[in-house]
């Protein structure tokens, strides 16, 4: 069996807990609406600014929420102490690393389905006015966050502070992804849209996917050690 | 490490630091006549004696990069073989850096009131010295209180961290209008009079900064050779 089947069958593990329990998804994409409507009585929402605010709360309850269920995704393996059994299953542990992280990136996007449509409804974001590279750049996002995320959530596990050292720990190592992913944003919502920015920080966001993808490959072996 | 290490780049960093201050205050030239776009870029005005605090200022930034660069690839060693003295340099660095960090904002802080007018802009270079302490930070944080896998977890965000700097610096981008001398090798146009007690500037604080890594690693192996022990002494039945 190739690596990437394994991880495929680790990652539907994952999804089929969560398809049964929806615990993480229904809870995550509350989370993001709730945060939707908070920042909408929070920040002025007069139409002009609108362009200028929405990226960054689109990228921001992203965050949040993915910090959320990166915590729930690992807290589920060390509650039932099945992170050992995945790291001791006779696959290499690239394929359980790539497993777990694409599942989350599921969720995440999944959280993004909900969150987006949200602000676009309530603050009048013309959000879907392009819908191929917003698309995009949240799949690169999630992926980005993912990787990185399941790396540090994977070590963290047996740690006491684990909840407050998590974005302790990524929100530093990602800002160069929140703000490649805001640009982008800001780019398609800009009047008139700029593509030349979309395609730049794109272009960006997919670059540092691809370098921190590498690193974590070759980091999870060491990192995670039972 | 040889124990006379640490004492010897702290003498050196002391007589070094009390030979530029004299240099500094009597042989470069005062600030008074740059105009904007030159080197020392000032709207209007002139620095005069603020901008002796570019002799600080420049080798503190050199001394943080240097530390996490050296902390990176500790860290990336460590990862590899699992060799704990690997990781008691990671961190004496890391450590180190997140204190000449500290003085590279609050100095820069200072010039950015005398030569801009705001405590704070988010000018790209300040952004990027910015972003990287405090990754710093986190790592030292981290290190505190993730217990027995701080090693590891700490060690991973030094590498990742080391991974990230070129994007930050892609991230803010080039042209700005930090003053430039120094990051970008363009310290050879500084005035022949600054230059050498500038390169003086920067061997004090590379001393002093020797001085307090070789310490802390000493320190580092210490806490971790009594840790060893008391596990020993522990296993052994000997210890309470």
């Amino acid at each position: 069996m190739s690596v990437l089947r394994q991880a495929a069958r680790i990652a539907w593990k994952d999804l089929r807990i969560e398809l049964r329990s929806r615990e993480i998804v229904y809870t995550m994409a509350f989370f993001g609406g709730l945060l939707a409507v908070v920042y909408s009585f929070v920040f002025p929402s007069k139409s002009e600014l609108v362009p200028l605010a929405a990226p960054g709360m689109l990228w921001v309850s992203i965050a949040f929420a993915g910090t959320i269920g990166l915590g729930r995704a690992f807290d589920r393996e060390r509650e039932n102490d099945t992170m050992r059994a995945l790291l001791l299953a006779p696959i290499p542990r690239l394929a359980v690393f790539l497993g777990k992280s694409a599942a989350i990136a599921v969720l995440m996007l999944a959280v993004a389905v909900v969150v987006t449509p949200m602000l676009a409804l309530l603050l009048g974001a013309d959000l879907f006015a392009d819908p191929g590279p917003l698309a995009l750049s949240l799949v690169l996002g999630a992926i980005g966050f993912s990787v990185v995320g399941s790396v540090f959530s994977a070590a963290l596990i047996k740690v006491r502070s684990r909840d407050v050292l998590l974005p302790v720990i990524i929100y530093p190592l990602l800002i160069p992804l929140f703000v490649a992913g805001t640009s982008v944003t800001a780019g398609l919502l800009a009047v008139p849209a700029n593509p030349e920015k979309v395609w730049y920080w794109m272009g960006f966001l997919g670059i540092f996917d691809a370098a921190f993808l590498v690193v974590s490959l070759w980091i999870f072996e060491s990192m995670v050690i039972e | 490490m040889s124990r006379y290490l640490t004492p010897a780049f702290a003498l050196a960093g002391a007589i070094g630091l009390a030979l530029t201050v004299w240099l500094i205050f009597t042989a470069t030239p005062l600030a008074v006549d740059y105009t904007p776009g030159s080197r020392v870029y000032v709207s209007g005005t002139s620095l005069f004696y603020n901008q002796k605090i570019f002799y600080y200022h420049v080798p503190h930034a050199f001394m943080m990069f240097l530390a996490v660069g050296i902390s990176g690839v500790c860290s990336i060693i460590f990862l590899a073989k699992r060799d704990p003295k690997w990781d008691d340099v990671a961190l004496a660095s890391a450590e180190v850096a997140v204190a000449f960090g500290a003085v590279v904002l609050l100095t820069g802080s200072i010039w950015a009131k005398a030569a801009w007018d705001h405590w704070w802009i988010w000018e790209k270079r300040l952004t990027m010295s910015l972003l990287l302490w405090l990754t710093l930070v986190g790592y030292v944080l981290v290190r505190r209180f993730a217990g027995a896998s701080g090693e590891r977890l700490s060690a991973g965000m030094a590498v990742f961290a080391m991974i990230g700097v070129p994007f930050i610096y892609v991230m803010v981008g080039a042209g700005d209008n930090h003053p430039k001398a120094g990051a970008e090798g363009n310290v050879a146009t500084l005035d022949p009079a600054m230059r050498g007690i500038f390169w003086a500037c920067v061997a004090t604080f590379f001393c002093w900064f020797m001085a307090l890594v070789t310490n802390r690693v000493q320190s580092a192996r210490m806490e971790r050779e009594v840790r060893e022990l008391r596990e020993k002494g522990l296993d052994a039945g000997l210890l309470a």
